[in-house]
């Protein structure tokens, strides 16, 4: 009897602990701390580590949401105009471009002994940088923080371990060192070898600057203030110029990049100090800027947390936008001092499905719209896109924005089949194959059974919103696509055939031999899988081709395409900076994969001597007709050849729960963080009453438990009795 | 005692060079430090230029296994194996592919880990001994058969639908738990609820089955008949000597997964997104990072070891005329 | 070979899953030959429970080796060439008797029995207008016309399908038993006879159905979901028998010659499975399953068919999966080896001069036998489930290839949806939930018989 009270009383124990924590405020399946209920904070995820965060070598999306709160680079986009505008961030305006030749004279952008072209940048004064140990001074006015040994260092584990911070205006010469780093050849930066072509002196930097750290003891810091650089110079306090060999016009795009935002050299020597390196303080781990927001905590196994620059500049939201932003509430807030949001906690989510369901929940602010969730979020009728009833009940609003991207269906012209080789005969009838499986590939119900339509066939490499995009009749491919009642019509699958016919292929079978004619698609395992293959399976046989799909992982796909023995590939690309320049040269020949060994950008490596003639004449030209006439060629270059069978353009669906407000997204920056607020009572509310627990289920285990366990119960009773009569008879 | 224990430790030396060995040729058949270089630097502009100086910084631009260019002894030291393995053996895991300092990372990531599997381990193992209980108190019974096709069932259900519908269940339609996630601190509990219940469900099945064997085996022997045909009652025979007795098996067989538990779980770590080292491995298998994948085979293995040993050890601990020699 | 208008194309897997067979049906004929053996096994298959999953068992088997023989069809001649060329995809007998399955994919999921699909699409209706409607399925229930009769159909069609399955059955079960009655056997008939009846209708009912509808629904592209998970069987039940390949010659080898002539063959032995062990076996099937993919990777030739290099990924997981799992059985042959030769007869046997290899065969192996049984059908289990989890972490059968594994995969993001879809997770459940919980049920016989003193079930007291 004893065990069981004692049973009784545990499980009294149990429910009233789950009824004390029932009671407190807070939902329980709330995966944010108690204590944060209420605060302005938006919560957002990412999924994976970010691998760099130093400015000079990170280079993707995902580091980029963090980095580009933080850094902040002389130039940024308007948040609200379309198409894309520059403007002045740091500067008092955009830096003034003067060409020389190479008597150092000026002269027009047209000249033709034009040499140079020097960039003059105009900081405003006033920018201080977020409070950091890096900038800490004693009484004496040197570095507080300055170790000897490695020793001294082992007591900190993290950054925030440093109690004293301070901060320092920014000058020019914070801009014009973190250059030099982009030179460094030992931080690896990813655009050196691209800017090396163009920026004076940055290829000369390379060579001294990896004697002078030669010369080093291991882990010494190098102050590359101390060498020569040709092409930057720091005129004074608030002014530097940046000399680049001939022109480039797409330089100005990259001045809105984090590459060229300012790091201090203080900052350098900080993490540069005996022992950091170990404790896994880097600059790549903790970064520092001038930006609305500060990193506060840097777990990559758990969250990510941004918090306001307490010493941000003067920094108002845009009185203009578009016609339509208005109306949509996105100039409600002109003028107001930003950044708006306290805090930024990113946790990790390596998922989509529990990060959709915490969504729904409330407890993230944002989020994409995955493929699976897609008929849940959004309908689609008659008058267009819109949300499903189920979210607007819940006040989901819905950004909808075409990126500046291009994902396209490739073949390897190098290749023996498919590709751009052997005798004009040849070519034609390889040219031919690729026209007929370009019409098959039916990228409009690609789009629609794997991207729910998020995306539109492109007819072209450029996207819309990008200068050489053409809408309409103009634009149309007419390879693959009639126009017909003002609509493109795919090319009719009878016609692929009779293409393949006439390519030596009669319903898929080898004219001479009879063979059926095999191709290869090559793929990584870990992307979208089964469902998208069967799929192309399928699309190929009607034509009587015989799909193979050889899967490898990442690294054995990237050796294939850098060696040129991929076949048919699926590959994308999203703008660098919005120019056509960025998409076209994504079929220049000298950029092709096998000529670059790897490094270029042209996976098709296809290599047409005319178009590649028009991309370097077009690449220095201004946006004007006479550009668009040349991109015009190109395109129907491209048309004809067939080096991609199909390309699309993907849409962006993010969704916003109904506490976010000024959301708007922005193909090309990330630095959009300071322009959101969202409203923290609104959604305490509603995470409130959309999180009640439902209990009824557990009692109905508990029940079911006991009833399993009454006959236990009653069998053992029985069995006691029975032993009492039977113990005689049991061995 | 101590002699042995010493000398099983140098024992241990060559298994994990073995294990050392086995790790390194799988991996680096795999990939080439090229395209390790590869994956770490991206996929934009990358030189090959970078690559070298990628591979200098990392320490993988030396020969494998020989190196020809050098003579003696240091044909073997001068080699990517001697300068990687050797330092695994004082426990310095040097730096991941990534840059970052694994040493620091498994630190950090054990607490999380340990925060999962040590409750799954200790209440699975009460709950096991609790139901076999039960179950032997009833035995050669209806109820016996069918709690013991019961386990069979459970056994036969693969991990990943306890997971699965675990988290569609408790987390998505009755809102209890949240779906996913860690909290560090106090706040863990929520995010560890699910993950442990489950856990401990999924090892039922198993469990019990074995423990009430053994408490069979235990309840079948000579002095507990004696103790029952005394009149003692059913109850006291099993708190009495069944389970204490009972116990010794049982116990001595787990003690070789306990160093074990530091290293997480692979399915639940992934599955409910805890930051442990469970999904830290899996995570470098994925991401093909080979110098944490090499630290995390060799802790793995020493931990086997230690807990080959503590078996030993404990061995002698509940039956004095088990001797270590 | 070619026979009618086909090739026969064997995989490497079909062959070898018929060697594993025949040599099965070897070990049965000399278990048949040995009254005690024999009378061993009757015991196993006199319990309802080791006779009923026995059947199910092999149910399972004969799907998959229906589905081990694989062929393929003749192209029709073209008019410019005379050569005889075949379709390079291979189908399989299985294939031919799930035709009504085949060639008859939706565009996406729909749910068992639907006539409409899961996802709504832009329909134009008949004065122009686009709407967003659920469209009728292309195939499933397209012989309605009527909403209306849509349940009663189901309703009509399944009671035909299983009353026409009933009858024969009743009446071959019936001249079956009156033709037994007069032989004393010890089987449990009416249980046998239970669960053949429950087999054969289940399936025809399902085959029949299958000619209307989507009996279990279909997937993401369309493709029907209860095929996928049949074809499935295969996979499954191939993993369980040919990782055991592997497994049984290294263990059995190793086991004993290191429990027999200790020495330096016991230390090399020990230090071998004490390193394999020490690795995480997890960690050393996803290495070694990165290693298969290169080796790919870097032969193509070799591989140009897409089955064949599903088969080969397969026939490597396979091996993997024995590699590292050999380690356990091989620490109990060894134990069991030291005991059995401390035997009086076995030491008398090498005083008479016996050769070592004799007494191998004809004592220690014998008295390890059942050891050997034991561990190959708990394996066989083991390797069943082991393949869904393989499968999460990305290192387990090719994606091309129908598996359990892949379709729970496939399955998390499919509960997330709201509406939910739920059947294939559910098919992949039940399917690979019955083929386990048999063997173990099985296994548990075969242990109760042969080794009682770890028996599961009998109490003795």
């Amino acid at each position: 009897m004893k065990i069981r009270e004692s049973f009784i009383g545990i499980a009294l124990m149990l429910s009233t602990a789950f009824w004390v924590t029932g009671c407190s405020d807070q939902a329980w399946n709330n995966p944010h701390p108690a204590e944060d209920a209420g605060k302005n904070i938006l919560y957002s995820n990412f999924s994976g580590p970010p691998k760099h965060l130093d400015p000079v070598i990170s280079y993707s999306a995902d580091e980029g949401r963090f980095i580009d709160q933080i850094y902040d680079p002389p130039l940024q986009y308007h948040y609200l105009k379309r198409p894309f505008e520059l403007e002045a961030n740091t500067l008092t305006a955009l830096p003034e471009i003067v060409y020389r030749n190479a008597d150092e004279q000026p002269v027009s952008a047209e000249a033709e002994d034009l040499a140079y072209s020097d960039y003059y940048f105009d900081i405003k004064p006033g920018i201080y940088y977020q409070p950091h140990p890096a900038l800490a001074l004693n009484d004496d006015g040197e570095p507080y923080y300055a170790f000897e040994t490695a020793a001294e260092a082992s007591q900190y584990s993290a950054l925030s371990d440093f109690a004293q911070t301070g901060t320092r205006e920014l000058v020019a010469a914070d801009y014009t060192y973190q250059i030099r780093r982009l030179a460094d050849p030992t931080l690896l930066s990813p655009i050196r070898g691209l800017l090396a072509q163009y920026i004076q002196g940055m290829t000369e930097f390379a060579e001294p600057a990896k004697e002078a750290r030669a010369a080093q003891q291991d882990g010494e810091w190098l102050d590359l203030r101390t060498i020569e650089f040709d092409g930057i110079e720091v005129i004074d306090r608030y002014r530097f110029r940046v000399r680049l060999k001939g022109k480039y016009p797409q330089f100005s795009y990259w001045l809105a990049f984090h590459f060229f935002a300012p790091v201090p050299p203080e900052a350098d020597r900080f993490y540069s100090m005996p022992g950091m390196n170990d404790r896994n303080i880097t600059l790549d781990w903790y970064p520092i800027g001038t930006g609305p927001y500060m990193m506060t905590k840097n777990d990559p196994n758990e969250a990510i947390v941004l918090e306001r620059n307490p010493n941000y500049r003067d920094d108002f939201y845009p009185a203009e936008g578009e016609p339509a932003d208005r109306a949509a509430g996105l100039l409600d807030d002109a003028g107001q001092a930003l950044p708006f949001i306290d805090k930024v906690v990113y946790r990790l989510e390596k998922e989509s499905i529990p990060l959709w369901s915490k969504f729904l929940q409330g407890y993230y602010d944002r989020s994409g719209v995955a493929s699976d969730s897609f008929d849940q979020a959004i309908s689609i009728d008659a008058e267009g896109i819109a949300l499903s009833d189920d979210m607007r009940d819940r006040g989901i609003k819905l950004d909808i924005a075409v990126m500046p991207g291009t994902y396209y269906f490739g073949f390897n012209m190098l290749d023996e089949v498919v590709g751009d080789t052997g005798t004009v005969e040849e070519r034609e009838r390889k040219r031919l194959l690729r026209h007929a499986i370009a019409i098959a590939y039916d990228q409009e119900e690609y789009i629609s059974i794997f991207y729910n339509g998020r995306g539109e066939t492109g007819m072209s490499p450029i996207p819309p919103g990008i200068f050489g995009y053409q809408q309409g009749e103009e634009g149309v491919n007419t390879s693959v696509f009639d126009w017909v009642n003002g609509k493109p019509v795919r090319k009719s699958i009878d016609y692929a055939k009779e293409l393949m016919a006439r390519a030596g292929y009669p319903d898929g079978r080898n004219a001479e031999t009879g063979e059926p004619l095999v191709l290869n698609f090559d793929t990584t395992v870990s992307s979208s899988g089964g469902a998208s293959h069967d799929w192309l399976i399928k699309k190929m046989k009607q034509l009587g081709i015989q799909l193979n799909i050889r899967g490898s992982d990442y690294n054995r796909f990237k050796e294939k395409m850098k060696t040129g023995n991929a076949q048919l590939f699926q590959w994308g690309w999203l703008a660098d900076y919005p120019d056509a320049e960025n998409f076209l040269f994504l079929l220049y020949g000298p950029n092709g994969q096998v000529v670059t060994q790897g490094a270029g950008v042209n996976s098709s490596n296809y290599d047409n001597p005319r178009y590649n003639e028009l991309f370097r004449e077009m690449k220095l030209m201004e946006n004007s007709p006479e550009r668009m006439a040349i991109i015009r060629e190109m395109i129907d270059i491209t048309q004809h050849d067939m080096p991609w069978a199909s390309t699309f353009h993907p849409h962006s669906y993010v969704l916003n729960n109904a506490w976010v407000y000024n959301s708007k997204p922005h193909g090309i920056s990330k630095a959009v963080l300071k322009y959101m607020r969202i409203d923290p009572e609104q959604r305490s509310a509603m995470q409130e009453s959309s999180n009640r627990p439902v209990l009824g289920p557990l009692l109905l285990v508990a029940l079911l438990v006991i009833v399993l366990a009454l006959p236990g119960y009653v069998g053992y009773r029985r069995r006691l009795n029975h032993r009492v009569n039977t113990v005689g008879r049991q061995r | 005692m101590l002699a042995y224990i010493v000398r099983r430790l140098l024992y241990a030396v060559p298994i994990l060079i073995g294990v050392n060995l086995l790790t390194f040729a799988l991996f680096f058949v795999v990939n080439t430090p090229d395209q390790m270089a590869r994956v770490q630097l991206g996929d934009r502009y990358v030189s090959e230029v970078a690559i070298q100086e990628w591979k200098v910084q990392r320490g993988y631009d030396k020969p494998l296994l020989f190196n020809t260019a050098h003579e003696g002894p240091a044909a073997v030291t001068e080699t990517i194996f001697f300068e990687k393995s050797l330092s695994l053996f004082a426990l310095d895991f040097g730096k991941s592919d990534a840059g970052r300092n694994i040493a620091a990372d498994i630190e950090q990531r054990m607490w999380p880990s340990l925060a999962v599997a040590l409750p799954t381990f200790a209440i699975g193992i009460a709950v096991n001994i609790a139901f076999a209980l039960f179950v032997v108190m009833f035995r050669a019974s209806l109820f016996d058969t069918g709690a013991m096709i019961l386990c069979v069932a459970l056994m036969s259900i693969s991990g990943v639908f306890y997971v699965i519908a675990g988290q569609f269940f408790f987390a998505k339609e009755w809102n209890l738990v949240p779906v996913s996630g860690y909290l560090s601190g106090v706040d863990a509990w929520r995010f560890l609820l699910l993950p442990v219940i489950i856990g401990v469900i999924s090892g039922i099945g198993g469990g019990t089955r074995l423990y009430r064997t053994l408490f069979l085996e235990e309840a079948n022997k000579d002095y507990v008949r004696t103790a029952r045909a005394k009149g003692v009652s059913e109850l006291t025979v099993l708190f009495r000597h069944i389970l204490p007795n009972g116990m010794i098996p049982i116990l001595t067989s787990v003690v070789v997964v306990i160093p074990s538990l530091f290293m997480g779980s692979l399915l639940v770590e992934s599955f409910f997104g805890i930051p442990g080292l469970g999904s830290y491995t899996l995570e470098a298998i994925q991401a093909q990072d080979f110098a944490i994948v090499r630290s995390m085979v060799f802790l793995g293995s020493v931990l086997y070891i230690i807990g080959l040993l503590l078996t030993d050890i404990s061995y002698t601990l509940v039956d004095p005329r088990v001797r270590l020699s | 070979m070619e026979v009618f208008d086909v090739r026969v194309h064997l995989l490497w897997s079909d062959i070898l899953i018929f060697i594993l067979v025949a040599s099965l049906l070897c070990f049965v004929v000399s278990v048949l030959k040995n009254p005690l053996a024999r009378g061993r096994w009757a015991k196993v298959f006199e319990s309802r429970i080791g006779a009923a999953s026995f059947m199910v068992i092999l149910f399972y088997v004969l799907i998959a080796l229906t589905d081990s023989l694989h062929f393929q069809k003749r192209l029709e001649a073209t008019a410019e060439s005379t050569d005889v060329h075949y379709a390079p995809e291979m189908t399989s007998v299985l294939d031919l008797i799930l035709a009504p399955m085949l060639d008859r994919d939706e565009k996406t999921y729909s749910a068992p029995f639907a006539i409409y699909s899961f996802a709504k699409e832009n329909i134009e209706s008949d004065d122009g207008t686009v709407v967003r409607e659920f469209p009728r399925l292309e195939h499933g229930g397209s012989h309605i016309t009527m909403e209306e009769q849509h349940v009663a159909d189901i309703v009509v069609k399944s009671l035909t399908a299983i009353g026409w399955t009933l009858v024969p059955i009743l009446i071959v079960l019936f001249i079956h038993h009156w033709y037994i009655r007069k032989e004393d056997s010890r089987l449990p008939w009416p249980v046998i006879y239970f669960t053949f009846a429950a087999i054969v209708v289940v399936s025809s009912w399902a085959l029949q159905m299958s000619q209307y509808y989507h009996v279990l629904g279909t997937d993401k592209v369309g493709q029907d979901v209860l095929y996928g998970a049949i074809k499935a069987i295969r996979t499954g039940v191939l993993i369980g028998t040919l990782a055991t390949l592997v497994t049984l010659p290294l263990a059995v080898l190793l086991g004993i010659s290191a429990g027999y002539f200790r020495g330096w063959v016991d230390d090399v032995v020990q230090y071998i499975y004490t390193t394999l062990n020490s690795i995480p076996g997890i960690l050393l099937i996803a290495a070694s399953v990165l290693l298969i993919n290169v080796y790919i990777e870097t032969n193509p030739e070799q591989f140009k068919l897409l089955s064949d290099r599903a088969d080969f990924r397969f026939i490597a997981l396979c091996f993997i999966l024995g590699m590292t799992s050999w380690t356990g059985l091989c620490r109990l042959l060894r134990a069991e080896t030291l005991k059995v030769s401390q035997l009086e007869y076995v030491q008398a046997a090498h005083a008479f001069g016996v050769s070592r290899w004799r007494v191998i065969m004809r004592h220690i192996l014998p008295n390890t036998t059942h050891i050997i049984l034991i561990a190959l059908v708990l394996d066989f289990s083991a390797f069943v489930l082991a393949e869904a989890v393989l499968s999460y972490i990305g290192v387990g059968v090719d994606s091309s290839m129908k598996s359990w594994g892949n379709m729970i995969n496939e399955a998390r993001s499919e509960l997330a949806r709201e509406p939910v879809v739920w059947w294939s997770v559910i098919a992949a459940f039940i399917l690979m939930f019955t083929l386990v919980l048999a063997a173990n049920l099985f296994s548990d016989r075969v242990r109760d018989v042969f080794d009682p003193r770890m028996s599961g079930s009998g109490d003795n007291s």
